[in-house]
C-alpha cells in the first residue's frame, strides 16, 4: 500500500468567472501533523474543493467509486467542515493526468477552470500522485486517509477563507461571522452572503496556515444517513462503467489466454476465425490469441473457431492436492506448547483460492497513434494502470493518457500490478493502431486468469491448564499472513504465529480483506474450539480473555445481546461468534445457521458490531456491513477455486458459485463510536463471517468444520 | 439477415446473423449500454431485459427469438422524467453499491413485482435469482416489500 508523506500543503487559484478552487496535498496519518502550509504557486493538488459562482461546491477526490461509497462520504467530510449546504455538494473523480499532453482531460471535469488554471492544476495533480507512486483505492484507506488528513483540512481552511472574504464585505471582523449552510452569515447586523457570491474574493484571501477543524459533537452532516451521489445513474442505465465506453469506428477484441499459469502460445491455425463474418485481424500474442472483429459477438465467435496450443511452462503436474501436500510439509509437526499438566489441543485449517469475480468483467479500451495511446479502463489505481500501458507499449509514461470509470465491483482485483487487462489490452490495440479496440475479457477469462486470494493452511496448537484457562496457542501457517492477520487480541501469556514457506505458481493477490480472510477463519475458529475444550461458552471464553482490550470487549458484548446469545433454539440451529480486528476497525459476529437432514446449511441472520472509531455516512456503512457479510458467506459457503493440471478447473458462475437472495440471511449492524481513529470499512466485515458460520455449524452440530468452502462437509452434516 | 423488434417503443430494423444474442445488438448496435454483460451463459442476470413484458436474459436471446418483440431495457423503463416504482424504491433503499448488476436485477423485479404486486419472500426467492458481488440482497428484498406497500 501507499506511503504517506508527513506534511499536508494547501493550494488555492482563481477561477474565470468568479469561482475558487483549493486543494490539499501530501496527505498524513498523522493528526497532528496537518499543518497546513500555503504553496503558492506550487500547486501540487491531490484533493480538491472548487466553489463556483452558481453556489455549488465540487469536491474532487482521487479515489474511485466501486459501490463503496466512497465519494460521497468523502465528499461529507469535506462539506462538514466547509459548512456547505448538502444539497449544493457535488463530487468528481480526479483524472489521472500528466504535465503536458493531457492537460484537456481537466476539461470535462471541471468545466468552469479556464485553460490558463488548468495546466497548473494538472501539472499538481501529477506531481504529487508521481511523488506517492500511487493513486490508489485499496486497504480501506480512503475515508481514513484521504478524508481525515485531506477532506476535513481543505474544507475547513476553504471555510475560512470565505468567512475572512465574507466579513470583508460586511466590514466586520471574521471573528463576529460564521459559516453555514453555504452562506457566510453576520448575526449582528444579519447580514448574509452566498458561497458563490464570495468565492472570487476568498480565492484572494492568504491561507490559514493551521484551519480549525469542528468538534464531532457539533457535525450535522457526517454521522447521519445521506443519499449517495452514484446511486441515481445506476437506476436508470445512465452510469458509465470502463465497458459501456465507446469511440466512433472502434474494433472489438475476444482473447483466449494460456490457461496454464506462465503458458506461452505455441502454434495457432488463425485461417478459420479469419474468414468469419466480422472478423478484421487475429493476433498472436507472447501468452495469448486474440480475435479482433466489428462487434464484440463476432469477435467471440471468431475466437470459438480457433483452436491455439500452449505450453505448459513446466506447471503440468501443480494441482490443489500437490499445493496443500506441499503446505502440509512446510508446516511439519504441530508446534510444541505447554509445560507438564497442560491439556494439548491442535487443529489443522486450510481455506483455497478464490477469485474476486466482479461482476463487471475486465475490461480495456485503447487507441494507438505513433508514440502516444490513450486507454479508457476501470481501475483501482489509475497511475499504476498508465504506467503499466506504458511499459506495455514501450513508451513514455507521460504519453499515455488514462481515463478510469466506475467500476463494476473491485474488491481488489483492479489494484497495482494486476493490470494484466490492460496490458493485453494495449497490445492488441497497438497491432491495429490507429483505430480503437475494446478488449473485453469473457466470464471464463476472468474465473481463469485472475489474481487469487491465496490457497492457505495453518497447524495450530493450544494449551489449557486443569481449570480451563488458555496458556499458550501457537501456529505455524503457508500460504501467507501477516502481523495483523495472525494477531489474537486475548490476553494469553505465551501466542506466536509462524510462516513456513510454500511457493506454488499460482498468480495470487489482495482479495477483499486481504490476509485477513484466511487468519480470521484460522484464529477464530480454533479460539472456539479452545474455549469448547475448556468446557466454557465460547462468547464468555472470549469476552474473559479480553480484560485488556475494552474496544474489543464491548463490540464482543455489544453483539451478543443483539443476538440474544445464549437464548434457546431450536434443535439442529446453533449461533456461532467470531471476532475479527482489520484495516483500523473490529468487527464481532453472530450468525445464526440451521443445518437440515440433507446436510445443507442455511444460514439464517448474522448480526454485526462494529468499531470504526466514527462512521461519516450511517446508511452507506451498514451497506458495507452487508456486503462484507455477503462477500464473505459466499467463499465461506461455496467459494473455491480448483487448480488441475496447472490450470484453474473452474470457468464461469455454473461452477464459481455465489449465494443469491435465496441464501441471503437477515442482517442487523450496530456501529459501536470510540475514540480510536477512524478505520476502514469497505473489509473489515468480510473476515469474522467464516467462523462465525463454522463455528454455528459445531453448536448445531457437533462437527467441526476446519475447511472451506462449507460445501464440502455437506455429507458429514448429513443426519441419518 | 434483417430482424425487426421495438426497442423501448421505437422500431428498430437490425442487419444480424439470426443466432446473435439480443445482449450485443443492445449494447453494441443500438448503444444502450445500461444492459450489463456479465456471464454470457444466463446465469448472473445482468444483462436482464424484458421481451413483451417478461423479463429474458439477453445474452442467451438470440436476435431470431425476438423478433417482432417489444423489447424494453433500463432505459425504457420509466417514463421522462419519471422513474419506474422499482426504479424509485432504489433510491430510496440505496440499494445499488458498484451497481453494475442493478440494471439487471431492476428489470427482473419489474417483472416480478408486475406478477405479484405484493410478493411474499419465497416469490421473491424464487423469482429473483440475479447475482450481486456487492452483496446488496437485504436491500433488494426490503425495496420490493416497499413497493408492494405502497401500491
Amino acid at each position: 500500500m501507499r506511503k504517506w508523506t508527513r506534511r499536508a500543503f494547501i493550494g488555492t487559484g482563481s477561477l474565470v468567472g468568479g469561482g475558487f478552487v483549493l486543494g490539499v496535498a501530501g496527505l498524513t496519518f498523522a493528526p497532528s501533523r496537518h499543518s497546513v502550509v500555503s504553496a503558492a504557486g506550487a500547486g501540487q493538488l491531490t484533493t480538491w474543493i472548487t466553489v463556483t459562482p452558481d453556489d455549488v461546491v465540487t469536491v474532487i477526490v482521487p479515489h474511485c467509486e466501486m459501490g463503496q461509497g466512497t465519494h460521497t462520504a468523502l465528499a461529507m467530510m469535506a462539506a462538514e467542515e466547509l459548512e456547505a449546504d448538502w444539497d449544493r455538494v457535488r463530487v468528481k473523480e480526479a483524472p489521472a493526468l500528466d504535465e503536458y499532453a493531457n492537460a484537456y482531460m481537466a476539461r470535462p471535469m471541471m468545466p468552469s477552470i479556464p485553460a490558463s488554471l488548468v495546466r497548473g492544476v494538472d501539472y499538481g495533480t501529477y506531481r504529487v500522485t508521481r511523488l506517492l507512486g500511487f493513486m490508489t483505492t485499496g486497504g480501506s484507506t480512503a475515508v481514513r486517509g484521504t478524508g481525515v488528513y485531506g477532506m476535513r483540512v481543505a474544507g475547513a481552511a476553504a471555510k475560512e477563507m470565505l468567512v475572512a472574504a465574507g466579513a470583508a464585505k460586511f466590514g466586520v471582523a471574521p471573528s463576529e461571522c460564521r459559516a453555514q449552510k453555504s452562506r457566510v452569515v453576520h448575526p449582528a447586523s444579519g447580514r448574509t452572503a452566498t458561497f458563490g457570491e464570495l468565492a472570487a474574493a476568498a480565492a484572494g484571501v492568504p491561507v490559514p496556515s493551521s484551519p480549525a477543524l469542528k468538534a464531532p459533537d457539533t457535525y450535522t452532516i457526517r454521522r447521519t444517513a445521506r443519499q449517495r451521489l452514484d446511486i441515481p445513474p445506476k437506476v436508470d442505465g445512465r452510469a458509465v462503467y470502463g465497458i459501456d465506453f465507446t469511440l466512433p469506428g472502434m474494433l472489438y477484441a475476444a482473447v483466449d489466454i494460456a490457461p496454464v499459469f506462465g503458458g506461452r502460445l505455441r502454434s495457432v491455425d488463425t485461417a478459420p476465425a479469419e474468414s468469419m463474418p466480422g472478423v478484421k485481424r487475429v493476433v498472436r500474442l507472447d501468452e495469448a490469441v486474440a480475435v479482433v472483429a466489428d462487434t464484440y459477438w463476432h469477435a467471440r465467435r471468431g475466437l470459438a473457431a480457433l483452436k491455439p496450443d500452449y505450453d505448459d511452462a513446466s506447471h503440468g503436474d501443480v494441482s490443489t492436492r500437490s499445493i496443500f501436500a506441499a503446505f502440509e510439509t512446510a508446516l511439519g509437526a504441530p508446534p510444541a506448547v505447554g509445560g507438564g499438566g497442560a491439556r494439548l489441543i491442535t487443529a489443522d485449517y486450510r481455506v483455497p483460492f478464490l477469485a474476486h469475480a466482479t461482476m463487471e468483467p475486465m475490461v480495456c479500451t485503447a487507441r494507438v497513434e505513433g508514440d502516444r495511446a490513450d486507454v479508457w479502463a476501470g481501475v483501482q489505481d489509475p497511475l499504476n494502470a498508465r504506467s503499466i500501458a506504458a511499459k506495455a507499449l514501450g513508451f513514455d509514461v507521460e504519453h499515455v493518457h488514462l481515463t478510469n470509470f466506475l467500476l463494476g465491483g473491485g474488491f481488489g482485483r483492479r489494484l497495482p500490478y494486476t493490470f494484466d487487462y490492460v496490458d493485453l489490452g494495449v497490445r492488441i490495440a497497438k497491432t491495429m493502431s490507429p483505430t480503437p479496440v475494446k478488449l473485453v475479457w469473457s466470464r471464463e477469462n476472468d474465473i481463469q486468469h485472475d489474481y487469487y486470494r491465496p490457497a492457505a493452511m495453518t497447524r495450530c496448537a493450544g494449551a489449557l491448564d486443569a481449570n480451563g484457562a488458555l496458556l499458550a496457542v501457537h501456529s505455524t501457517y503457508a500460504g501467507g499472513g501477516d502481523g495483523e492477520s495472525t494477531n489474537l487480541p486475548y490476553a494469553i501469556a505465551d501466542k506466536k504465529a509462524t510462516a513456513r514457506d510454500a511457493k506454488h505458481p499460482i498468480r495470487t493477490g489482495a482479495w477483499r480483506s486481504v490476509l485477513n480472510s484466511q487468519h480470521g477463519f484460522f484464529k477464530e475458529s480454533f479460539v472456539d474450539e479452545l474455549a469448547h475444550a475448556a468446557g466454557k461458552d465460547p462468547y464468555r471464553f472470549r469476552a474473559d480473555l479480553l480484560g485488556a482490550q475494552p474496544r474489543h470487549r464491548a463490540v464482543l458484548e455489544r453483539v451478543a445481546s443483539m443476538a440474544a446469545w445464549g437464548s434457546p433454539l431450536p434443535a439442529n440451529e446453533g449461533r456461532g461468534i467470531a471476532l475479527v480486528e482489520s484495516f483500523g476497525t473490529i468487527v464481532a459476529q453472530v450468525a445464526h445457521v440451521a443445518v437440515a437432514a440433507d446436510g445443507q446449511v442455511r444460514v439464517k441472520h448474522v448480526w454485526a458490531a462494529v468499531d470504526c472509531g466514527d462512521v461519516v455516512n450511517t446508511d452507506s456503512a451498514a451497506a458495507q456491513v452487508e456486503g462484507g457479510v455477503i462477500f464473505g458467506l459466499s467463499a465461506a459457503l461455496l467459494g473455491e477455486i480448483t487448480i488441475e493440471g496447472g490450470r484453474v478447473v473452474e470457468r464461469n458462475f455454473k461452477d464459481y458459485q455465489m449465494i443469491r437472495i435465496a441464501d441471503a440471511p437477515r442482517i442487523e449492524s450496530a456501529f459501536v463510536r470510540s475514540d480510536a481513529p477512524i478505520g476502514g470499512l469497505g473489509e473489515p466485515c468480510v473476515p469474522p463471517i467464516a467462523p462465525a458460520v463454522a463455528n454455528a455449524i459445531f453448536a448445531a452440530t457437533g462437527t467441526r468444520i476446519r475447511e472451506l468452502p462449507i460445501s464440502k462437509a455437506t455429507a458429514s452434516l448429513r443426519r441419518g | 439477415m434483417a430482424i425487426t423488434l421495438h426497442v423501448n417503443g421505437t422500431a428498430r430494423t437490425i442487419d444480424v446473423e439470426p443466432d446473435t444474442p439480443l445482449l450485443w445488438v443492445i449494447r453494441d448496435t443500438l448503444g444502450l449500454t445500461g444492459t450489463k454483460f456479465g456471464c454470457g451463459i444466463g446465469e448472473c442476470g445482468a444483462c436482464t431485459v424484458l421481451a413483451d413484458g417478461k423479463a429474458v436474459r439477453s445474452c442467451m436471446t438470440p436476435m431470431i427469438a425476438v423478433e417482432g418483440s417489444a423489447v424494453t431495457t433500463i432505459e425504457g423503463l420509466g417514463r421522462p422524467g419519471e422513474l419506474h416504482p422499482v426504479q424509485q424504491a432504489w433510491i430510496d433503499h440505496q440499494v445499488p453499491q458498484c451497481g453494475y448488476c442493478q440494471s439487471g436485477m431492476i428489470m427482473a423485479v419489474a417483472t416480478l413485482v408486475s406478477d405479484h404486486p405484493s410478493p411474499s419472500d419465497d416469490q421473491i426467492d424464487a423469482a429473483i435469482t440475479n447475482i450481486c458481488r456487492c452483496g446488496t440482497f437485504a436491500r433488494v428484498r426490503r425495496a420490493i416489500h416497499a413497493i408492494g406497500r405502497t401500491e
